[in-house]
């Protein structure tokens, strides 16, 4: 069993209010040298045979069809 | 039974009562986090059609020939709205009724599982301002034609309540193009007077879009709420024409 995660981010060109929002407290907190943020999404799986490669492809379909929406999201499996 | 089964036994000089045309069934999906779909099914009602409530685990549309995804919270919203209920067992038969030209209207949360599902096309981002929005807004109706859209007139200005955090529809800007080439929105916020001015779009919305609707016309969502709209007594009737759009083809 190992750990792997799955990032999730906005893709580039999507606006992100949030981390906008983020960036405007961060910079009111005198923190002037963050210039942007961004907000994603890190899911942590406990996984099966993780070292299997139709497991490996398995997780890569699950994390482009389930955790994200390829219409605004961009993802990344990370295995342990 | 039914009030006429009833009414056939009857015995002793009663005369038996005349059954009433049998009245179109529309399903409405209940999830774990629906919570418009009691407002949905009366609605359907008000519009003369019997609503039947299907469980999310529901593998069938119990033989509804049209179906209402309601707004709430599915699944908590949880990882994006809409996107769990996108996977639910009842989502196979919503597919199975879009193939075969049955109708469906997705409103707020059932437009954004539309949009999971691929029914519809782009997703749905939080609101510029990162607040819930709950007031009326206006609409201007794009296209008024197809099964759901018949009863409006092309330009006419609807208002209706808004609920939502996440309105802010997205796409990348070649399916935007696409979409309004093959006529695809069909409402867009506007100003009382049907401007689509960007100061009407409460949630910053591309195009100010506030409803699409499929090429096929049997594929219908929209962020406002209809289903709030079918008696004056309660703010008024413009989300009567659509509900009987789709309880006619049910």
């Amino acid at each position: 069993m190992g750990q792997v995660e799955v990032r999730v981010k906005l893709k580039e060109d999507v606006l992100d209010p949030q981390g906008e929002a983020i960036r405007r407290v961060l910079a009111g907190l005198g923190y002037g040298e963050i210039t942007r943020v961004r907000v994603g999404k890190l899911l942590m799986l406990e996984v099966d045979g993780s070292e299997r490669p139709e497991v490996r492809a398995r997780l890569e379909q699950a994390a482009r069809e389930v955790l994200s929406n390829p219409v605004i999201e961009d993802f990344e499996v990370r295995l342990p | 039974m039914t009030a006429s089964g009833r009414g056939r036994e009857g015995s002793g000089g009663v005369p038996a009562v005349v059954a009433p045309p049998a009245r179109r069934r529309v399903a409405v999906v209940v999830f774990p986090g629906s919570n418009c779909d009691r407002d949905a099914m009366a609605a359907v009602e008000r519009a003369g059609g019997e609503a039947v409530p299907v469980w999310h685990q529901s593998e069938d549309l119990a033989g509804c020939g049209a179906a209402i995804l309601p707004g709430g919270f599915s699944y908590g919203d949880y990882l994006r709205a809409g996107a769990m209920a996108a996977h639910s067992p009842v989502m196979r038969a919503i597919r199975r009724l879009a193939v075969e030209g049955g109708a469906i209207l997705g409103i707020c949360n059932g437009f954004q599982i539309l949009l999971e599902v691929g029914l519809l096309p782009g997703a749905m981002l939080p609101n510029r301002t990162l607040r819930f929005i709950c007031r009326d807004v206006h609409l201007r109706v794009e296209r008024a034609d197809g099964l759901l859209l018949r009863h409006l007139r092309r330009g006419q200005v609807l208002r209706l309540p808004i609920a939502h955090k996440e309105g802010n529809w997205y796409a990348p800007a070649e399916v935007v193009e696409r979409v309004e080439r093959e006529g695809g929105v069909a409402f867009r916020y506007c100003s009382a007077r049907g401007e689509t001015r960007p100061d009407a779009n409460p949630n910053g919305a591309l195009a100010n879009v506030a409803g699409l609707v499929n090429r096929e016309g049997n594929v219908l969502g929209l962020m406002p709420h209809p289903e709030r709209r079918v008696w004056s007594l309660l703010g008024g009737e413009d989300g009567l024409p659509l509900v009987r759009a789709l309880v006619e083809v049910a």
